[in-house]
């Protein structure tokens, strides 16, 4: 229902098709009735409150979790990856950077130790992230940004074609946050479909191709100028808000018509001044 | 001292065989507890010896195996403490608790009872370096050889469960299988070793070698290798001092093992703010 017109290869088949899945851990869904396609080369962002269950619907799409009713269909021997929130990664944990990425080749007959091979291609992974000579440093001994990228560095190791990430800015400074987001863009364009899962409107979703407003059902999904609108937020969100059109971007704001978006304007470091 | 003093009780086959025992045990302790350690379940070495003591009593009132018979029920109890772990609302804590307490418990019953059963239980309870046959060398040998195996084939997927079960899960380890096969091998591992270290004693050796390692190093295979080969140090020394100085094998094990852990406590600011970390994740 999403992505279609976004694709790079019309042709090609969706990668992953979740069909009317409900979710449940107890006896009330997480979500419900949830139908959504991620095609090849799609950048998708999941959007809504906490508890809306947008990490809850990535396990479902990854296969991690089975769906009470529904299907989700994963094209066959498709890589997957995921980034868990830097919040919930143990820093005390003994990894290194390069055992921290070598682990997640977990599947079949493989040596303990990383193999000379794939050595180089840890290299070339970091390198390509911007993590060089990190490899023997521990996970705890980075900063916040090269937290987030040796994850993703892990996922790009498996060979992922689509690579999930749950919040992956949460707990990230201004900074960093916008380096994240142009590194999945260019991750992107070289061929990465990629699916996260965010509560940051203005900081994330409205610099994505689609989004998904998701509170426990779809209420919308599209491109942001069809998605971020009052009805929509305010469904998804279950309180009013206002969009701003400021220098071609969408800006949501909380509240009603006395709010000022310039508060946030300032925060993102985009010099808007007074 | 001299060489000859120090060689003398090596003329006698049980002390031998204690060595023996108490080298490979604390080694298998020191290379299994890492993983014991990094998932925060310490207590479950303490909780399934405990339950280990039930099967004992059990075994011996049915007439079966001993070692079969504790080993399935070790097994049992350890699986019976992940199924409730993995339903919720109960933490890992309060399952160990419940489940391995309440068959200690029905050991003591069942001993009091029924005394004339089985083995001294004084000899499970603390530990006795005079009850080890050249049998218990050959099983402390075959579950080590066992353990090494599984971790040297199930490394990676193994290490990607212990440090995100929930992201292996998702991409496709198979968690849960790996989940069994290590509380199975806990299980052998706290039996074939309960003759040596006793009951009571068998969660330092799981605990101590790990948490030394983890406090000198941030890698992970280097914190198996040193886990494992302090483990088997302290065994070794600790069968030694304890024929001289004569006191009980299982205490002296473990008192060498904490020795190690003072001065890497001690040696420096580095490592102190380490240990806290580690002491942190308990």
């Amino acid at each position: 229902m999403i992505g279609t017109n976004r694709s790079r290869d019309d042709h090609a088949a969706p990668l992953i098709v979740a069909d009317s899945i409900t979710v449940a851990y107890g006896t009330d869904p997480v979500i419900s009735d949830v139908n959504l396609t991620i095609e090849p080369g799609d950048l998708i962002g999941i959007v809504g409150p906490s508890g809306s269950g947008k990490s809850t619907l990535l396990k479902a799409l990854l296969g991690g979790i089975q769906p009470r009713a529904g299907t989700v269909t994963r094209r066959k021997s498709l890589t997957v990856g995921f980034v868990p929130q830097v919040e919930k990664i143990d820093w005390n944990f003994p990894v290194t950077v390069a055992e921290c990425i070598g682990m997640a080749r977990a599947s079949g007959w493989r040596t303990p130790w990383i193999s000379k091979a794939e050595r180089v291609e840890i290299t070339d992974v970091l390198d390509r992230l911007g993590l060089q000579g990190l490899g023997s440093r521990h996970i705890r001994d980075l900063s916040g940004g090269q937290q987030q990228r040796v994850f993703l560095a892990r996922a790009l190791f498996t060979g992922a074609e689509v690579i999930f990430l749950d919040e992956p800015t949460s707990g990230l400074d201004v900074r960093t946050r916008h380096e994240v987001l142009h590194l999945l863009g260019d991750l992107n364009s070289e061929g990465v479909t990629i699916v996260l899962s965010t509560h940051d409107l203005n900081g994330i979703a409205t610099h994505l191709p689609t989004i998904v407003c998701l509170n426990k059902r779809v209420i919308g999904a599209g491109a942001p100028e069809d998605v971020l609108v009052p009805e929509v937020l305010e469904q998804t969100y279950g309180s009013p808000m206002q969009i701003l059109e400021h220098g071609g971007m969408r800006v949501v704001v909380d509240g009603g018509p006395d709010s000022s978006v310039l508060p946030f304007r300032r925060a993102s470091g985009d010099g808007v001044g007074s | 001292m001299n060489w000859g003093d120090l060689t003398e009780p090596y003329a006698f086959e049980f002390f031998r065989n204690g060595v023996y025992v108490a080298t490979m045990a604390g080694a298998l302790c020191g290379l299994v507890g890492c993983y014991v350690v990094l998932r925060n379940m310490s207590y479950i070495g303490h909780g399934l010896s405990h339950a280990i003591f039930g099967g004992y009593a059990v075994a011996a009132l049915l007439g079966v195996n001993l070692f079969l018979g504790a080993g399935l029920w070790g097994v049992l109890t350890a699986l019976v403490i992940g199924a409730i772990v993995r339903r919720r609302p109960i933490g890992s804590d309060a399952a160990i608790g419940l489940v391995t307490t309440a068959s200690f418990a029905l050991g003591i019953a069942l001993v009091a009872r029924y005394p004339n059963n089985g083995r001294n239980s004084d000899a499970l309870l603390f530990g006795n370096i005079l009850g080890v046959r050249s049998s218990d060398v050959w099983i402390v040998g075959v579950v080590g050889i066992v353990a090494v195996a599984f971790v040297l084939m199930a490394y990676r997927p193994l290490l990607f469960t212990t440090f995100d079960e929930e992201v292996a899960k998702a991409t496709g380890v198979r968690t849960t299988a790996l989940d069994t096969m290590l509380m199975v091998i806990l299980s052998a591992t706290v039996l074939a070793t309960m003759n040596v270290m006793g009951v009571t004693l068998i969660a330092a050796t799981l605990v101590v070698p790990a948490v030394v390692a983890r406090m000198l190093t941030d890698s992970f295979a280097k914190m198996l290798v040193i886990a494992t080969v302090l483990g088997a140090v302290s065994g070794f020394a600790g069968m030694n001092l304890s024929y001289h100085h004569d006191l009980p094998s299982g205490s002296t094990i473990v008192l060498v093992g904490t020795a190690f852990f003072l001065v890497a406590y001690l040696g420096g600011g580095r490592l102190r703010r380490r240990a806290g970390t580690v002491a942190h994740a308990h």
